[in-house]
């Protein structure tokens, strides 16, 4: 597939706002969804609708068969030791939430640190707020440098005996910055602590290897990877998540319950209790055939090409000024327009058919260490283009000329 | 479609740009604080009600253009009424911007019946509005010493 046609499997993108085309440049907040994620859904609602692991009938048994190789998939694409590593969850949010309550909360005692950084996402500051608050452990925070790249000295010397948890953004949703992981939970496992990737940003955009970056757990979202929305993953090392308790209880979590003694199943399904998302982990699974179907290779030098030629159709514009735009960048464009909130930047662009994220993008304590409040945020995918960049450049020059 | 230019009319810009009311009321009776999450705006309104009629409102923090134009016509607004008619007022407004629009309001309040064709601006428009409001009513006796 050239880049060129990649559009023509996104119906969404063909569509117009008012009398002008639609240039979708939100795709961290959400990607499009190719047609194969949306068939094999409505495939299988029309066809195969059953629930899983629990039904001789032969709707369940392909039922079954679906949402276990979408597991497959996921796990051979990130590079999972098996599949039993993949968890289905509702998304990053959940995986990160379970790591703090199933493995964190019971492990954690007062004067416990877990460590993260300027740049996460509230997601992954809050859960781990909630876990100090229960536990007495304390966080830590390393801090950002002005190019919007993580400060690794200060990191290392926040990482001590004390420090039970590390958990880091692999590509801010704010900035784009991509963190070393693989080094940092180097760091992290010398000092003896636990580590966890948000892997929100990446798995649509840049080849995740869980192996090769040797973290305990890696939080996935489906729907910013071209899949549905509530549909996402935790990986997890298979021995750390053998011992791991269960988060929620329910049904297909057990292997037999008793008033007196009930017993866990095996991992993954001691984590997936209820009826999960089903569809939508087929869609996920179709969303990784898409992936593939491109390659990764393809899909980095595409958005790579794509940033740098939206930096300088940005930087050319007199009044704007990239934020964090570090030499490690996803295709994220975060900016600011002189003399505009953001807000009414969006608005005017929307206006021109062009769809970008202003606010404080869920990462507050990043905004505050830039002195902001908000930004607007350009984010790019496969599906973008050049014209996308030039599109946007006229719609902000636009809104200089309106209210600047 | 709707317009642009019908949501950044002339005066709207013009008070966002040149805001004639941000700073803070002296002495301050009222005091309000008021968060728009979703964009991060932040605002502070001050008041000076003297013997049941509000004197003086100012406004400061950050926002857009829509907001700041908003808190600033409010701030003119109010002055020399009691905080019943700031309710009354604010009824009409809030119908102007979100609701049907069939309303009479003052003429520098009817700048913003643009607002009602964009959904999502109608939090930056009543801001400063429910500020200033939960500020009368909690009745936030601000010392003025």
């Amino acid at each position: 597939m050239t880049t060129a046609s990649i559009v023509d499997n996104f119906p969404a993108l063909r569509q117009s706002i008012g009398d002008k085309s639609l240039v979708y440049l939100d795709s961290a907040a959400t990607t499009q969804k190719p047609q194969s994620v949306i068939d094999a859904v409505t495939r299988y609602y029309e066809h195969d609708n059953a629930n899983i692991h629990r039904g001789v009938h032969t709707l369940s048994q392909r039922a079954t068969q679906s949402y276990e190789n979408a597991r497959k998939n996921i796990a051979s694409l990130l590079g999972a030791n098996r599949p039993e590593e993949v968890i289905f969850v509702r998304g990053a949010t959940e995986a990160i939430n379970m790591i703090a309550q199933a493995w964190a909360r019971p492990r954690l005692v007062e004067g416990d640190e877990i460590l993260i950084t300027e740049m996460e996402h509230h997601s992954n500051i809050v859960p781990w707020q909630i876990v100090c608050e229960q536990t007495g452990a304390i966080l830590k925070v390393a801090p950002v440098l002005d190019d919007g790249s993580l400060d690794i000295e200060a990191y290392k010397s926040l990482l001590s005996e004390d420090t039970v948890l590390v958990s880091i953004a692999h590509v801010s949703n704010a900035i784009g910055t991509i963190n070393p992981v693989q080094e940092l939970c180097a760091f992290a496992k010398e000092a003896g602590a636990t580590t966890v990737v948000d892997g929100a940003q990446a798995c649509g955009h840049l080849q995740v290897n869980f192996q090769e970056i040797d973290c305990d757990f890696y939080a996935v979202s489906g729907h910013k990877m071209f899949g549905p929305t509530g549909i996402g993953c935790l990986l997890g090392k298979y021995e750390v998540l053998q011992e791991m308790e269960p988060w929620q209880g329910g049904g297909d979590m057990i292997l037999s319950v008793s008033f007196e003694e009930t017993t866990w199943n095996d991992v993954p399904f001691k984590f997936e209790a209820g009826t999960p998302n089903i569809a939508g982990a087929i869609g996920l699974g179709a969303a990784v055939q898409f992936i593939e179907g491109i390659g990764y290779e393809t899909m980095v030098s595409h958005e790579q090409e794509l940033l740098a030629y939206g930096r300088g159709v940005l930087e050319n514009i007199e009044g704007v000024t990239l934020v964090g735009a570090s030499e490690h960048n996803a295709g994220v464009l975060s900016f600011t327009v002189e003399g505009v909130h953001p807000h009414d930047v969006g608005t005017i662009l929307d206006h021109a058919g062009v769809a970008i994220r202003t606010g404080n993008h869920c990462a507050e304590p990043l905004m505050r260490r830039f002195g902001l409040s908000a930004t607007c945020r350009a984010s790019l995918s496969v599906y973008n283009t050049t014209e996308d960049l030039d599109r946007l450049g006229l719609a902000v020059q636009e809104a200089i000329r309106i209210l600047g | 479609m709707s317009d642009l230019r019908e949501l950044y009319l002339e005066m709207v810009t013009d008070h966002a740009k040149n805001p004639r009311h941000r700073g803070k009321a002296e002495p301050c009776t009222h005091i309000g604080t008021g968060n728009n999450p979703l964009c991060g705006d932040k605002i502070v309104v001050t008041v000076s009600v003297n013997d049941g009629i509000i004197e003086l409102v100012k406004f400061d923090g950050e926002g857009c253009a829509i907001s700041t134009a908003s808190a600033d016509l409010m701030a003119e607004i109010l002055v020399g009424k009691t905080p019943d008619e700031a309710t009354s007022l604010f009824t009409g407004f809030h119908e102007l911007v979100a609701g049907e629009g069939n309303v009479d309001v003052p003429k520098k309040l009817a700048v913003f019946s643009g607002v009602r064709e964009f959904p999502m601006r109608v939090k930056c428009a009543t801001l400063a509005w429910h500020t200033v409001l939960s500020a009368l009513e909690q009745g936030n006796e601000v010392s003025t010493e």
